[in-house]
């Protein structure tokens, strides 16, 4: 046995050893361990030389795997295996990452507490009683309680920063186009993309170089190259305008989390940047705007499960019958829900209203990102998340937990990349500081992630 | 803006899901407090801004061609019914059915 096997079989110990299976922790859906190590043999045999070789990785439930059912936490897609693989899930594995599992996640990533899955709601590694945030809570889970040091998840409006932020680990969005999303099922098309989970900045600079980049298999992954993020490591902070929005730091904030975004802007400040108050105006609707948009087009996306082709099937009175039974079976409440809301914000006599107007409001906000920047601001940097992890059950009004994404979802509204970075604890609970940068400048956004992480040490809480 | 009962039955209907009665009325509730929210945007100015805009890192354009990707397997694996190579459905909706619907 050597290294890929060894990590391969300690991800699974681990995984055994924190209870990540249904009964506890709800972290893995689907694990396929002899598949893993037999994959980890055959590196060990013949090394690839790849950038992630024998890494253990998670990947969320609705990034498309041929080894492994993609259900996307649905009962409508229960036992579906797919016919083919996501683009991010072959780049991985050509790098020699082995997958071993698939995460829990919010249904069809609708959440921000993975309380909305149809298997169960996935627990937070370092409290229990709470959740880990969602949607991809199952894949920050899975980081943070050291089952592996990377995984991915997807983005719609922070269902990676906020559950990462939530679990104390580095969660990182790229910038729309980064990704190919080839193979992640859709939700929102204008606003997905997949991210990346790390244990440490590293982690996530590694796994974002593996699969980001060009493909021919999604017309909106961007021809931009890819710089090498780990070399980032070496840049610094030094001469950086890192701007400070003051409608992310409203007054109703808690004061904890606003002092540990302030000593992260002291530490920035002592390596040299220079801290910038600026302004973001229209991202005070953001949140209107993005409950708008994204119902909108899951209304659309998600037309295609109707027991025709895949997936779940309800004999009803014919055809129609056949769909209404199939959908109303399969959806769970919140996915019913936002098909619902956003099928009315489409419809006729409310279109310009909602939809038409959501969609001005939407380039108004990604329009303050450009002033901002345009001004000589390198970054910005936020709290990720309005408060720590809540307790399971906790939150029973729709538009409540909506909020939780307050002051995530601007960046995929804006298309601009963003992550998520432990930077301090309050009563034992993580505090995840948001950077945010132009488009398809991770380079940067991982050259300062770097510099904080380095500078707070044990600060952060890890 | 209230979205009522009749709203919430039409809805359902166009996004083909059966809704009970007591759970319409709990998304007539539910939808008219989400929807309050939204009415904010009412208020903000944007007579001069395109919706359609996509900002300066727009889609590129590019040949509508692209790899076949062969299906790792048989589209019967995963298909609720198939017969001679086609996706079997319950008969289509008469006259009948759509007057009814």
């Amino acid at each position: 046995m050597t290294a890929a096997t060894e990590s391969v079989r300690a991800a699974f110990a681990r995984a055994t050893e924190v209870g990540a299976g249904r009964s506890a922790l709800n972290i893995l859906l689907y694990a396929d361990q002899n598949g893993a190590l037999e994959r980890a043999a055959e590196l060990d045999r013949a090394p690839t030389g790849g950038a992630l070789e024998g890494r253990p990785v998670v990947l969320k439930d609705n990034i498309a795997t041929l080894s492994l059912p993609t259900t996307c936490g649905s009962r409508i897609l229960e036992g579906y295996v797919s016919p083919f693989e996501a683009t991010a899930t072959r780049r991985l594995r050509d790098a020699g990452a082995v997958v071993i599992g698939k995460s829990n996640m919010d249904e069809f990533a609708m959440g921000s507490s993975t309380e909305n899955s149809a298997f169960g709601p996935t627990r937070n590694p370092l409290a229990p009683d709470r959740v880990p945030g969602g949607s991809s809570g199952g894949s920050a889970a899975a980081v943070a309680s050291g089952i592996a040091r990377i995984a991915l998840g997807s983005e719609t409006g922070g269902s990676v920063r906020q559950p990462a932020a939530f679990c104390g680990i580095v969660g990182v969005k790229p910038t729309y186009g980064r990704v190919s999303r080839y193979g992640l099922v859709a939700f929102a098309s204008s606003l997905d993309q997949i991210g990346v989970f790390g244990q440490r900045v590293d982690d996530a600079a590694a796994c974002l170089g593996v699969i980001a980049g060009a493909d021919l298999l999604d017309s909106t992954c961007a021809p931009e190259p890819v710089p090498d993020y780990r070399a980032a490591s070496r840049d610094g902070v030094r001469g950086l305008v890192i701007g400070r929005p003051v409608e992310y730091f409203p007054a109703e904030l808690d004061g904890r989390i606003r002092e540990k975004c302030d000593a992260a802007f002291a530490r920035l400040a002592g390596l040299g940047a220079e801290v910038r108050d600026v302004s973001l105006p229209h991202s005070r609707l953001a949140i209107e705007v993005y409950y708008i948009i994204a119902p909108a087009e899951a209304s659309s996306n998600l037309a295609r499960f109707d027991g025709a082709r895949y997936g779940l099937r309800i004999e009803g009175d014919g055809l129609r019958g056949m769909y209404e039974a199939t959908r109303s079976r399969g959806f769970g409440a919140e996915v019913t829900r936002r098909i619902l809301l956003g099928t009315y914000v489409l419809s006729a006599g409310y279109y310009d209203a909602y939809y038409r107007k959501a969609q001005q409001v939407r380039a108004l906000i990604a329009r303050d990102f450009q002033q901002v920047f345009a001004s000589g601001v390198d970054l910005l940097f936020t709290p990720t998340t309005p408060t720590t992890a809540f307790p399971i059950g906790s939150k029973s009004d729709p538009y409540e937990m909506y909020l939780s994404d307050v002051f995530t979802c601007t960046a995929n509204l804006a298309g601009v990349p963003a992550m998520s970075q432990p930077i301090g604890r309050i009563d034992g609970l993580p505090v995840g500081g948001q950077f945010i940068a132009p488009h398809f400048a991770e380079r940067r956004m991982f050259a300062a992630a770097y510099a904080l992480e380095a500078a707070l040490g044990e600060e952060a809480g890890r | 803006m209230a979205v009522t009962l009749d709203d919430v039955r039409h809805i359902a209907s166009l996004a083909r899901l059966a809704v009970s009665d007591d759970r319409a009325q709990t998304l007539v509730a539910e939808l008219n407090t989400i929807l309050a929210h939204m009415d904010v945007l009412s208020s903000v100015d944007t007579t001069a801004v395109d919706a359609a805009s996509t900002g300066e890192r727009a889609a590129p354009l590019r040949e509508d061609v692209g790899p076949q990707i062969p299906l790792a397997r048989p589209r019967e694996d995963f298909a609720p019914r198939m017969a001679d190579g086609f996706f079997l459905v319950p008969r289509l909706s008469t006259h009948e059915d759509a007057e009814s619907s």
